[in-house]
């Protein structure tokens, strides 16, 4: 299951991270230290849901749930089952 | 009682957390027309203060200028106050498709629908011009109004990095199989004064096949050289597809807002933009005033000159002066200080000093981007400038950041 959270951890620097010096880790805050807002969170649950071939409903998709990419981790497995 | 007590203290509870977190609004009242020099009354009930004024979005000086205000009157005498009506019912004048008309000319565009403020105007556009099959790939920091207005529409929306125009072309491409593409910025982002790289933009667009709109709230009357934009800076007036703007502003400061850009694109705007169809047609008052500022402004750009020129002095003195300031070219120039606390203690020294300016923190910037913002007018003269420089050099001493870049001030104070 590693596999997942380093594909997310990827594209969430990738997608997200401006700056070149700033350290995101599996625990890192994403939405709550306001490095993701909840605006732009959109385009990472349409890419979880792209590349896992899964629907991820509104009710499970909360900034609470997203903000780090171990929880995100735990939503993907969820639906993927 | 429906506002049972237990109703009441969990509303109060909701403010207490608000002032908590330390960020509470508190009331501020102005006691004189809108200008350089104010009069304010902060905190309420305190005795008023005459401040210069380096927080107001009256880039043109244009809010209280005897020509707009003569103007305003000659409308009220003529048309009257208030139109009771929307639009599309007894709301519209010929004052009204006058305006709409010269705004076309001024913007360089096909068409112009005018809105209750541009607030609405960005809520409406979207969904009336898009649908599901359709995509909207917006700049991160775009203003709060275009955030709205998107999550309204049933298009997909996608966004890219501030400014990034590499991320940008990811998104384009990854969205090729949508009908529509519409790229959304601001042109001037009013948080940070960045100019927005249109002219890439609008080679991308070319590329990828995607329309544009630009949101010049902070830009109508003074970027470009004679005024129009940030599309007139860039010399591709053509190019742009649709203009979202504010009367709010330069353009006079009362309010309203429009629509300006592909006839056919506005004329759904028109049918279909609710703010459009359910809201009140401007008043003829602020229709008037607004004529006539863009008749100044196209006469002459002796005002977006000065305001040029006021820019460059601040710029060069604050830098100079040794506070850590995004370099830029508009009249939006944010005083980065990082730490929220230090923001607003700074501020309210310099309010002592006599220069009114805010400090923002989160959720108005990123979380650790905390900064006083600075803007310039066409109506401040040269001491008012060197008088805010003064200010800035001697607050910040006392705070011991001039000279520190973001590393020395983070340092200092924290993030
Ligand atoms: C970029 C931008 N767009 C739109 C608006 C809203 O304009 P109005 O006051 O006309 O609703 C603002 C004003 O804060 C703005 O800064």
């Amino acid at each position: 299951m590693d596999e997942i959270k380093d594909v997310v951890l990827e594209y969430v620097i990738d997608e997200y991270v401006e700056e070149d010096d700033m350290e995101v880790t599996f625990d890192t805050p994403l939405i709550s230290s306001g490095l993701v807002d909840s605006f732009s969170m959109v385009s990472l649950k349409a890419f979880l849901e792209k590349k896992y071939d899964i629907s991820i409903p509104d009710a499970d998709a909360t900034p609470e749930a997203f903000d780090t990419v171990n929880s995100i981790v735990g939503i993907v497995e969820k639906h993927k089952s | 009682m429906a506002y049972s007590d237990t109703r009441r203290r969990m509303f109060a509870e909701s403010i207490d957390a608000i002032k908590e977190k330390g960020l509470y609004k508190e009331k501020r009242f102005i006691w004189s027309p809108q200008d350089a020099e104010i009069e304010v009354e902060y905190p309420e009930g305190a005795s008023h203060e005459k401040v210069l004024n380096f927080c107001a979005n009256n880039y043109l000086g244009l809010s209280s200028h005897p020509e707009v205000i003569k103007a305003a009157h000659d409308g009220l005498e003529e048309r009257g106050y208030g139109m009771s009506s929307v639009r599309f019912i007894c709301g519209t004048q010929d004052i009204h498709r006058d305006l709409q008309d010269k705004v076309s000319a001024f913007l360089g565009m096909e068409d112009t629908l005018l809105f209750p403020s541009c607030m609405d105007a960005n809520a409406g556009v979207f969904e009336a011009i898009l649908e599901a099959e359709d995509v909207i790939i917006a700049d991160r920091l775009i203003h709060a109004s275009l955030v709205d207005g998107i999550r309204l529409c049933s298009a997909e929306y996608d966004t890219f990095k501030h400014m990034d125009m590499k991320h940008l072309r990811k998104k384009l491409e990854l969205h090729q199989d949508k009908r529509h593409r519409l790229i959304v910025t601001d042109g001037v982002f009013s948080m940070d004064g960045d100019l927005c790289p249109l002219d890439e933009m609008c080679d991308l667009a070319e590329e990828y096949d995607a329309m544009i709109l630009v949101d010049d709230s902070h830009a109508s009357g003074f970027i470009g050289k004679t005024g129009r934009g940030v599309h007139e800076h860039f010399g591709i007036m053509d190019k742009v597809d649709l203009i979202t703007t504010t009367f709010g502003k330069a353009l006079g400061g009362a309010s309203g807002g429009c629509v300006s850009g592909r006839k056919e694109l506005v004329e759904l705007c028109r049918q279909k933009a609710r703010p459009y169809l359910f809201s009140n047609s401007l008043s003829p008052v602020i229709v008037a005033a607004t004529i006539r500022v863009i008749d100044i402004l196209s006469k002459t750009t002796e005002r977006r000159d000065k305001l040029e020129e006021n820019t460059k002095r601040f710029r060069k003195g604050i830098t100079e002066a040794g506070l850590n300031v995004r370099e830029g070219v508009t009249p939006i120039v944010p005083v980065m200080l990082y730490n929220a606390k230090l923001a607003n203690d700074m501020s309210r020294d310099m309010y002592a000093e006599g220069i009114y300016v805010i400090g923002f923190f989160f959720p108005v910037v990123p979380a650790g981007a905390a900064r006083i913002r600075v803007q310039l007018s066409a109506a401040h003269e040269n001491e008012h400038i060197d008088k805010c420089v003064a200010a800035f050099k001697k607050v910040g001493e006392k705070y011991g950041i001039l000279g520190l870049d973001k590393k020395g001030i983070v340092e200092k104070y924290g993030m």
